[in-house]
């Protein structure tokens, strides 16, 4: 990682900085991009005529932890036909939907992909996460305690001492080793403990004396007192049910207030799920427009898409009610795994057919979100994998995105009636590498408070991807397939400065770094707080408050991010 | 009259055998807990069978003698019992069925009461 | 003297973390909150204990130093055309995922302990799914807890206290507020604390299952008794089911090890499926030894498949029956076994032991035992959770950590050592 590297003559694209196709140089030394490296152990790479991009930075996939690995135990059938062979320094493994650790590493890296968010985690089973994320090389990754329907989280929003939750989050990023807050389904998890659901915002949550919307606005709250660097990351209320954009809606509308015009307040996931119109699955149609509209019209709202892919899937969420209700409706297999006092969760395979009425419907308002909403930065490619199909399929995402043509090709297949029910058709917008290089890694890297990732500044992580295409030679829209191969395969992939992977194999098998926060909290607060925890922590769980603590030394590679501002 | 009785056999943990076990599986406390055959009191008499004496069970892939002792979790008519231990797996089958696991349970075996003179 | 709290508990799948153990001079003088067989472990690990490495020279076992076993052990991998790696149950996630990397490089075959206890839970997992939860949601909610083809007052003594009809949760409190059914071949200690015992016969349990299902799903039954079973009491017990609020089934190896094995998880699983449509319910497999949920989740996330993992042509593959470690020492196909964390010699039948008199054994374990007298090589390492620290998955998949609470003897180092110097050869 002290090598010296030259990237020279590419098309950089670096939207941080402003960069958009210049032919220039890169430096790398110590891992770090630098102005300049001399010698004449300087390794140069010859990029004349590809993309240089900065590695890309994937949001939200489900890569590691308890309940993907009930996906891969699950599913036989989802590894058998994809595998990798063991090579040389590299281990063997599986895909496809829900791959093994070390396979998950290899393909995120072959596709020029170097940060990868975990984005729920039980926090019972956080050791569990942490040991995947430990056995996946070479990227870095980060994970999402799910926080919501946390007991000591529903106690002290029911009694208003935000300060104390505050104190709690806090105390929980830093003892887990967690990354930002999580909230599924606020009040359902809870619910679904009796096996029944929240409706809205404002129903209340059984047991408690609370509702979704005091969970959602509490922990913003709590994010804001805490300066942490991601917004709440929500994915919200009624997901996966008709007519339901309308609870997406005023879930983004319900901390509307607590903007203050610096950053976005709430972070909303794998929206395509969230975005339905109409009132039954027969008479479901995209509610993107509706959506996208309010979200062009509020800047204190940030999405991902959760883009459709005409695949085999594997839907895994901490949304347990939802998860049940795709197994009545499908009769596929399901898993359900409640975690006391937090969360729960579930796994229902899935298989999106382009001839299906509904699922059509769902790839049209994936695109239709991504496509309406005006500011790249604010809204990210993600196929919430492997939920909406698996990660390695992002390329085909970014050909619809920068082609109408290839838009077409996949309409022509689809559910006629979907399409005429829907206005994707008649959109025009094409991206270009720089909204690309945006909405899969500067962008990400931003609203995660990355600094040194998603761009190529001096200072930055040297993670880099290069791809080899020429921009200026090709139509993106026309040569689309083009640009969806290089992206699949990237002609070099650069981690922390060490070249891991040459079109598309990988060469070189590292330790990524797991990141995580350390919030400030003032220390007379924490002891009344962690005392008060530690008090009745064995009247809600079944093991010691001791040993639910996950030691830095646990982590391979550790990265703590220390907070300033707080409580 | 031969007493030669179709029973079915269960094998299982118990509570000493899990102390033998961490004992050592070759201390007396195992072999005493892992050698014995628990069976319905009806059984007994039926076999003819006194407590402690010694019993002959055979299945299609092997043959024991081991000690009667009455079943305190009674009444079992035509199964009985052993602890998981040497003993049990000479009648256990090895047969996966395609899943790659042997049959330990609900096997179905012949007992028969042992002759004191054959036993000597 | 030391006082250890919060001490991981590594005998049964229980994983009770809030022992107590004392320590003098190195010497653990006594275990508090632990049951018996907890108690017993801890309390007699200096008993039967393998203390210096043995290799076999002309048939005796002699004793050897470290770096000559590991260094035979080596060499018999390197020449092995097909090394089986087994056991796990009582090894520590750590260790688990070297041996895995040695299975990956040698293209070998790894099993866990799991295919001779909960592997047609697995087969049925695959087949249905599993509508589950951890231990507390149990305690928290649960007004009914079934124990079927278990016994936990004997092989898993804390349960009922800790997770089960005697816990105490926020919203049910206590044995008087929940019932609780026992369903067995015989009245098991477990059975006499039961509202309800429902004796059935041995091999039964498929179609007792299927009945309860079909009253579940309000159909009615043309006979009187199902296998002995009145149908009366059946019917009781299926409202008891759809009357609860929030329902457990605790299931064990009656299930997976009688007549019809996986099926029988599958009838298992569908029951409770239904029951979801009708009010909350879960289920959760006794798991045995402390750490063979780790063995299932470290083989899952490393090759995508929870056991029986054939590495011979490359890459991982899985089918059971074909591939597990029981059909493979039957077919006479291994040439070589490495156990760690088990004791095969005691466990399998019969037939499959005498096949292992033609294959070379490699064991790792902490004490004496008849796979022991049987090896080739036999490693002696700590005990983990004991004598070396680790993680391990309780029963219901919550991770925890193992504790060291006193130094191994002299020379003895813990399995993840022993299995670095191994892999780090054959590299």
């Amino acid at each position: 990682m002290s090598g010296k590297l030259l990237i020279k003559n590419g098309f950089v694209f670096d939207p941080v900085n402003g960069v958009d196709g210049e032919i220039m140089d890169v430096a790398v030394e110590n891992g770090r991009i630098v102005e300049d490296v001399r010698g004449t152990d300087v390794r140069v790479i010859d990029a004349t005529g590809m993309v240089v991009m900065p590695g890309g930075v994937d949001v939200h996939s489900h890569i590691a932890g308890s309940k993907v690995n009930s996906g891969r135990a699950l599913r036989p059938e989802d590894h058998y036909r994809d595998y990798e062979i063991r090579r040389p320094g590299l281990r063997s493994g599986v895909g496809y939907t829900v791959p093994s650790t070390f396979v998950t590493g290899y393909r995120y890296a072959r596709m020029g992909y170097t940060t990868v968010i975990e984005p729920a985690t039980p926090m019972l089973k956080q050791r569990h996460t942490i040991e995947e994320l430990n056995d996946i090389p070479i990227i870095d990754k980060a994970s999402f305690p799910l926080m919501g329907d946390c007991w000591f989280v529903m106690e002290y929003l029911e009694k208003n001492m935000l300060k104390e939750c505050a104190a709690y989050a806090a105390w929980l990023l830093k003892a887990l080793k967690g990354y930002a807050l999580k909230i599924v389904n606020p009040g359902g998890l809870e619910s679904w403990g009796w096996g029944r659901n929240v409706r809205g915002l404002d129903d209340n949550i059984p047991g408690f004396n609370l509702t979704p919307r005091e969970i959602l606005r509490g922990l913003c709250k709590v994010n804001q007192m805490l300066n942490i660097p991601h917004p709440i990351h929500v994915h919200a209320n009624r997901l996966g049910q008709p007519g339901n954009y309308q609870t997406l809606i005023e879930t983004m509308d319900c901390v509307r207030d607590l903007y203050n015009g610096t950053k976005p307040v709430i972070y909303l996931t794998h929206c395509q799920f969230n975005s339905y119109l109409g009132e039954s699955w027969i008479e479901l149609s995209s509610g993107a427009p509706e959506v996208a509209d309010y979200v062009n019209k509020h800047p204190h709202v940030v999405i991902d898409i959760g883009q459709v892919i005409f695949s085999s899937a594997t839907t895994m969420t901490a949304d347990g009610p939802f998860q049940f209700q795709l197994h009545l409706l499908t009769d596929y297999k399901w898993v359900n795994a409640d975690v006391e006092c937090e969360t729960s969760a579930g796994v229902v395979p899935f298989k999106y057919k382009k001839r299906s009425y509904v699922h059509a419907i769902q790839w049209i308002t994936g695109l239709e979100l991504a496509l309406l909403i005006k500011d790249p930065w604010r809204v990210f490619l993600t196929t919430d994998h492997p939920n909406a199909g698996p990660f390695t399929e992002y390329p085909r995402v970014v050909g619809w995105l920068i082609s109408r043509k290839a838009r077409e090709a996949t309409m022509k297949k689809v559910n006629a009636r979907a399409l005429k029910r829907t206005m994707l058709d008649s959109i025009d917008r094409e991206y270009n590498l720089y909204e690309i290089a945006i909405v899969t890694r500067a962008g990400t890297a931003g609203i995660l408070g990355l600094k040194s990732k998603g761009h190529l500044g001096v200072g930055a992580d040297a993670d880099m991807a290069i791809y080899d295409f020429n921009p200026r030679n090709i139509d993106l829209s026309r040569d689309y397939k083009l640009v969806r191969r290089a992206l699949r395969r990237a002609a070099y992939t650069i981690k922390t400065g060490d070249i891991v992977c040459v079109n598309g194999e990988i060469v070189k098998s590292t330790e990524g770094a797991i990141l995580w926060v350390n919030p400030s909290v003032s220390q007379d607060l924490e002891n009344a707080v962690v005392s008060d925890i530690r008090r009745r922590f064995r009247d809600n769980y079944t093991v010691e408050f001791e040993n639910y603590l996950i030691d830095e030394s646990l982590l391979i590679n550790s990265r703590p991010l220390k907070i300033k501002g707080g409580v | 009259m031969v007493n030669l009785v179709k029973m079915i056999l269960v094998s299982g943990r118990s509570l000493e055998q899990g102390l033998g076990k961490e004992a050592s599986k070759f201390s007396k406390r195992y072999i005493d807990v892992t050698a014995v055959c628990q069976l319905d009191p009806e059984d007994m008499s039926r076999l003819s069978i006194g407590e402690g004496e010694s019993l002959r069970i055979s299945s299609q892939h092997g043959s024991i003698i081991v000690k009667a002792v009455k079943s305190k979790h009674a009444p079992h008519p035509g199964v009985i019992f052993m602890a998981y231990g040497p003993w049990v797996n000479n009648l256990t089958s090895p047969e996966t069925h395609g899943t790659g696991m042997p049959s330990f349970k609900g096997l179905e075996v012949e007992v028969e009461p042992v002759k004191t003179a054959e036993r000597s | 003297m030391e006082v250890f709290k919060n001490v991981l508990c590594p005998f049964c799948g229980c994983c009770c973390d809030d022992l107590e153990v004392e320590v003098d001079s190195n010497k653990i003088i006594n275990v508090k909150n632990a049951c018996a067989l907890g108690r017993g472990k801890f309390l007699s690990i200096g008993e039967h204990r393998l203390l210096k490495p043995l290799v076999k020279v002309d048939g005796e076992l002699v004793e050897t130093d470290l770096e000559k076993a590991v260094e035979k052990t080596v060499e018999m991998i390197k020449n092995s055309s097909y090394p089986v790696f087994y056991g796990f149950g009582c090894a520590s996630c750590e260790a688990i995922k070297l041996c895995l990397e040695m299975a990956d490089l040698s293209g070998g075959l790894a099993d866990n302990i799991s295919v001779v206890c909960h592997g047609p839970t697995i087969l049925g997992l695959q087949d249905m799914g599993i509508p589950s939860a951890t231990l507390g949601q149990i305690r928290h909610r649960a007004d009914l807890i079934v124990y079927w083809g278990c016994n936990p007052v004997e092989a898993h003594p804390r349960h009922t206290i800790r997770y089960g009809p005697l816990s105490s949760g926020r919203f049910v409190t206590g044995r008087k507020s929940r019932r609780m059914v026992v369903i067995d071949v015989r009245k098991t200690p477990t059975a006499t604390m039961a509202d309800v015992f429902m004796q059935v016969k041995p091999n039964s349990d498929f179609e007792i299952l299927t009945a309860l299902r079909a009253l579940v799903n309000d159909l009615d039954l043309e006979v009187e008794e199902v296998d002995g079973v009145p149908v009366a009491k059946l019917e009781e017990l299926a409202d008891m089911m759809i009357n609860a609020k929030f329902g457990a089934l605790f299931f064990g190896l009656g299930l997976t090890m009688s007549y019809g094995k996986e099926h029988n998880i599958e009838a298992a699983i569908a029951l409770v499926r239904d029951l979801n449509k009708k009010t909350k319910f879960v289920m959760i497999p006794m798991r045995g030894h402390f750490n063979v949920t780790g063995a299932n989740e470290v083989f899952t996330w490393q090759t995508g498949y929870p056991f029986c993992v054939d590495f011979s042509m490359g890459y991982p593959r899985y089918n059971p029956g074909e591939t597990s470690a029981v059909d493979v020492i039957a077919r006479g196909e291994c040439d070589l076994l490495f156990i760690i964390g088990a004791d095969p010699c005691s466990h399998l039948p019969h037939y499959i032991v005498e096949r292992l008199k033609n294959v070379k054994l490699v064991v790792l374990d902490p004490s004496i035992t008849p796979t022991v007298k049987m090896a080739d090589v036999a490693i002696p390492v700590a005990y983990v959770g004991i004598e070396a620290s680790g993680t391990a998955y309780r029963m219901d998949g919550v991770p925890l950590q193992l504790r060291k609470v006193v130094d191994p003897p002299p020379g003895i180092l813990s399995d993840v050592d022993v299995l670095n110097r191994i892999v780090r050869r054959l590299k």
